[in-house]
């Protein structure tokens, strides 16, 4: 109660500023996406259009009293907020309605919530609470088990739902372990498995594993000097190894013929734009379609005439890419990058760790929503239901999204205050 | 830790590289996602025009076209209540409808399919009105033929959906599109089909359409078909199938002054309206698959027979016009012609000199051969006097195709002397050696609708246009530099003709037709008896009327029908009495030639020629077995 005034001194603008264009301009593309002529007003509640305009009215009523929260409350809170979250999850495995063959909505009176969207939230304050806990040491192996279990436990229960997209996203916490003092090496062997995991059912195994070969002894030469380095590298190099021939081993042996399919198609090893590549495929032709400078606001086919799936939801993507071309869909990018950046910024101004670890969590969920989402529509990931941050239709998820940053902002408001 | 920030830094941007470099790709880069995208959206509806009408000589409609409705089905819409209901409406069996919905299925669920094809006018009427309760259905308007009279079916032809094979070599057709398959339909399908409309439509993923693509700036209009004028009369052409009944062979009826065809009946023939709707392809096939009476076949554009004594006019001509003889040539006949063991048998059963007219007349075996001898033997050699002989012929249009407006026909043939040269095996032979071309016989044979342009020469005195079928497109006449108008003289200087006519008259007066003839409308002719050496001869006639300024040349022929003046003679001496006359005033003859019926006779042919191929496999049995 005491710091009102500060709040709205000390908030940072240029975030809030980016959030509410990110709205706006998502609520025009849905606009567009599921236009019906007959009920061509913005305020009809039974277009989608109506209900996101509603959303974001009360995504901005989120916000601001979010803000007038104490923001020391966070960090109190921060657990038992988590621990009422993980029993939302469980609860809605039982007495959750079933929509499209996912458990993961509560419906109350016409209205539903998903409790995964919410889970986010409480999940980074619980990792920043933990993180910024005395003298945490990710270097230890028990703190790295304690960060990471905490981090999954709700992936954990989402993934029965099911809900492949939502548990995906929990990987961002890799990120947030990482910049607080997680080794590197895991982020190396990470990005090394899963390169080699594609390389795998790319390249032919003997190249591969020529490759590897090579790139083994480059390392040990170059690193001769430093110690240890010996077993890290050949640690390393055993793990890809290991990893190409069970990758290549349930690949041939464990898959289904349509597994295979699937993955062959994202490779660009096989095509089926009728079949399983439907989606992909109508989505790179209504992007595609666009052009440099796009079809014109409402003039978009593909997406109007509902030959792209979620149309406003998941691949919202495609109408921006189809009705304003390049140049929309190069802004947007960049816009969220704009936005990536200055929380980076603002993260690293915390002074407080618990701040600047939620900060992270912020940032790194709001990245991989957007990296896996845009990956889908452009053909570069496989289909994974999981929204645009701000932009796509929906609720919960604008609402999720909304809690997570209205947090942040509230924690940033405050970081003279905490000392 | 200062280094762990930059590394979102990086992060950050290097997939933001990645996006913005694969975005530039998908949509600067690649054009085929524009295509695939207008692909998707934009459906083109083929509007197809009216076709051309086609209206007999004296301006009466042959042909209209009438509307049916194919009922399409877009299977994944279906929404049906009561499938029996639909069943009802459209008059089929509930197990029927089941069957075709599924092989709508079976074809695409998402496209649409012809579920019922050419739905008539009327019975539409009666679907229209419910067709709204049944969703995934709707129709299609489809323009067919509507042909007036059941007549003249081989003249006008048939139209039918283009094969894959034809839309592969002329690209601006569809599938699904009718064209012409025979008859005037076919020789005139440019003529006739009109230019098809084009609309765009934009639909969605359901295939509902949604509105007009670009607000229809790319669509354009159908126009129709342009008509013709036939030079068939269908009056005459209707007497010409009746007096045919019954019986196989052919009428090609001319107007000499023009070369327009009048009638062109071959017998047996069917209905054009069997080739219409929706039992079409069962009709057709029953109509293709009767080898026996070959209803298809159009006798007086593809048969061909020896001509026979008819061909001795033109032999006439020739020795006329080569110096051969002169009209007071004499011969006395000695029931044929005898040289050395050559003999030419003759029943013109006169004892006394004959000259060329009453050769003509009597049909004289003998005087023909000898004039024949007298015009190869008029050359030094034998083969320059065939070719002479041959080139003289030809140029009455027979030995070649007729190069008209019908879209089959026949070559014929008049043989030369390299055809004998190497018949033979040496080249010493004489005209004797040849002798059976002096009566029409032999290795020559002619179509019908040769042998009637060749009547329509003479008839002209030494010229003649190309039968042709087509006398006006739109109402105007053919342009004079059609090839169809152009004036085509024979060999033989019109000086000749007039013995000749005067002959054929008397063929009538005292000759083999004189049974025939009619008291007040003269006429010229020539009676003929081709051997048929698979069963009983083919009765053949030419004729023309009247002698001076002809109107009206044919050929008839008979097939199996004895000899010339028994069947084929007063057929055609009906045929120009009806045509000039507009009636028949000679109410027995025509009687007896309406009710002639061959069938009898063609049955034993059959049952003879079934004998004689059961006998030949016994044959080969017992050879076997031996």
């Amino acid at each position: 109660m005491r710091n009102y005034g500060n709040v709205f001194r000390e908030l940072d603008y240029t975030t809030l500023l980016l959030w509410v264009l990110i709205m706006f301009l998502g609520w025009l593309n849905i606009y567009s996406a599921v236009f019906d002529p007959e009920h061509a007003s913005i305020l009809d509640m039974n277009q989608r259009y109506g209900k996101q305009l509603l959303w974001i009215f009360t995504a901005l009523g989120i916000m601001f009293l979010v803000l007038l929260i104490d923001s020391s409350v966070f960090h109190t809170l921060a657990y038992p907020i988590y621990g009422l979250s993980l029993l939302s999850l469980v609860l809605v495995l039982f007495i959750g309605a079933e929509i499209s063959g996912a458990r993961s909505w509560f419906v109350i009176g016409g209205f539903s919530l998903q409790p995964s969207e919410f889970a986010k939230a409480a999940t980074a304050l619980a990792v920043a609470r933990f993180l910024s806990g005395y003298q945490r040491d990710l270097r230890r192996f028990s703190h790295q088990l304690m960060a990471l279990g905490l981090a999954f436990l709700p992936a954990l229960l989402i993934m029965p739902q099911p809900d492949l997209g939502s548990v995906l996203v929990y990987t961002a916490f890799i990120l947030v372990l990482y910049r607080e003092g997680l080794p590197s090496l895991y982020l190396v062997l990470g990005f090394a498995l899963i390169l080699v995991f594609v390389l795998s059912l790319l390249v032919p195994l003997p190249y591969l594993y020529g490759g590897l070969g090579f790139l083994t002894i480059f390392l040990l030469v170059l690193g001769r000097r430093q110690r240890g380095n010996v077993w890290k590298v050949l640690g390393v190099m055993v793990l890809c190894g290991l990893t190409v021939q069970s990758v290549d081993f349930t690949f041939n042996n464990l898959l289904e013929d349509r597994h295979r399919n699937r993955i062959n198609i994202l490779l660009g090893k096989a095509d089926d734009p009728q079949g399983i590549g439907y989606n992909t495929h109508q989505s790179m032709i209504a992007i595609g379609s666009g052009g440099f400078m796009g079809k014109g606001y409402m003039e978009g086919t593909q997406t109007k005439y509902d030959f792209v799936p979620e149309q406003s939801t998941d691949f919202i993507f495609c109408t921006v890419g189809e009705e304003w071309g390049f140049l929309g869909t190069s802004a947007l990018v960049l816009l969220y990058l704009l936005l990536f950046f200055r929380l980076v910024k603002v993260a690293e101004r915390q002074k407080s760790p618990f701040a600047r670890a939620y900060g992270y969590g912020v940032l790194s969920i709001l990245f991989l929503h957007f990296a896996i989402n845009i990956a889908m529509t452009i053909g570069l990931a496989p289909v994974i239901g999981i929204p645009l941050p701000f932009f796509s239709y929906g609720g919960s998820s604008l609402w999720g999204f909304t809690l997570l940053l209205a947090i942040f902002l509230r924690l940033d408001a405050g970081r003279t205050l905490s000392l | 830790m200062s280094q762990r920030p930059l590394f979102f830094w990086v992060l950050f941007s290097v997939l933001g590289l990645i996006f913005i470099a694969r975005l530039f790709y998908l949509q600067v880069y690649r054009d085929d996602l524009k295509l695939s995208a207008r692909n998707n959206v934009v459906r083109q509806e083929r509007i197809y025009p009216g076709r051309g009408l086609i209206y007999d000589r004296d301006g009466r409609l042959l042909v209209g076209n009438q509307s049916a409705y194919d009922l399409m089905v877009i299977p994944h819409q279906i929404e049906l209540a009561d499938s029996a209901d639909l069943a009802r409406l459209l008059r089929i069996s509930h197990a029927d409808f089941k069957r075709r919905l599924e092989k709508a299925r079976q074809y695409s669920r998402l496209k649409p399919s012809v579920f019922m094809r050419q739905i008539s006018d009327d019975h539409f009427a009666q679907i229209r009105e419910y067709l709204h309760r049944f969703e995934g259905f709707f129709p299609q308007k489809r323009i067919l033929r509507e042909y007036q009279y059941p007549h003249a079916a081989n003249v006008l032809g048939f139209i039918g959906e283009a094969s894959d094979r034809f839309i592969r070599n002329n690209p601006h057709y569809h599938s699904g599109d009718l064209i012409g398959k025979s008859g005037i339909e076919k020789s005139y399908e440019e003529v006739l089909r009109g230019k098809t409309g084009v609309r765009y439509k934009m639909v969605d993923v359901h295939n509902r359409v949604k509105g007009a693509f670009k607000g229809g700036a790319f669509d354009t209009l159908p126009q129709p078909g342009s008509d013709l004028t036939s030079s068939i009369d269908i009056e005459l052409q209707r007497y010409g199938e009746a007096l045919m009944q019954n019986k196989r062979g052919s009428i090609v009826a001319l107007e000499p002054a023009t070369g327009e065809i009048l009638s062109l009946v071959t017998a047996p023939s069917y209905d054009p309206n069997l080739l219409v709707g929706r039992e079409r392809s069962k009709h057709y096939n029953e109509l293709y698959a009767d080898s026996i009476n070959k209803p298809l076949y159009d006798r007086g554009l593809l048969a061909q027979y020896p001509p026979g004594s008819p061909f001795k006019v033109i032999n006439a001509l020739v020795a006329l016009e080569e110096g051969a003889i002169t009209p007071r040539t004499s011969h006395v006949c000695h029931h044929g012609f005898h040289w050395g063991r050559l003999h030419v048998a003759c029943h013109c059963g006169t004892t006394y000199p004959l000259d060329l007219i009453k050769g003509i007349s009597k049909s004289c075996n003998n005087y023909f051969c000898r004039i024949f001898k007298a015009t190869i033997e008029s050359y030094p050699r034998a083969q320059e006097g065939l070719n002479a002989w041959a080139e003289k012929v030809k140029s009455f249009g027979l030995g070649q195709f007729l190069d008209n407006d019908l879209p089959t026909g026949r070559r014929g043939f008049v043989p030369t002397a390299s055809y004998f040269d190497k018949a033979f095996g040496y080249t010493g032979w004489k005209a004797v050696s040849v002798i059976s071309l002096a009566i029409g016989q032999g290795e020559l044979v002619l179509t019908p609708i040769q042998m009637a342009n060749m009547t329509a020469a003479i008839a002209n005195r030494g010229f003649y246009y190309t039968p042709h079928i087509v006398k006006g497109i739109d109402g105007s006449p053919l342009a004079a530099d059609n090839p169809l108008r152009e004036k085509k003289e024979t060999l033989v200087d019109s000086s000749h003709f007039p013995v000749v006519i005067k002959a054929m008259r008397k063929v009538f007066e005292t000759g083999t037709a004189r049974w025939s003839a009619h008291d007040s409308i003269p006429m010229c002719g020539k009676t003929g008896t081709a051997q048929n050496p698979h069963g009983q001869d083919h009765s053949i006639f030419i004729a023309f009327a009247p002698p001076k300024n002809p109107q009206i040349a044919l050929s008839v022929v008979v097939e199996n029908g004895y000899w010339g003046s028994r069947w084929a003679a007063p057929i055609a001496s009906l045929m120009i009495e009806k045509y000039l006359t507009g009636e028949v005033d000679r109410p027995r003859l025509e009687k007896r030639m309406l009710e002639g019926d061959l069938r009898e006779q063609y049955q034993e042919e059959l049952e003879a020629k079934r004998e004689k191929a059961r006998k030949r496999r016994e044959k080969q049995k017992d050879s076997t077995d031996a």
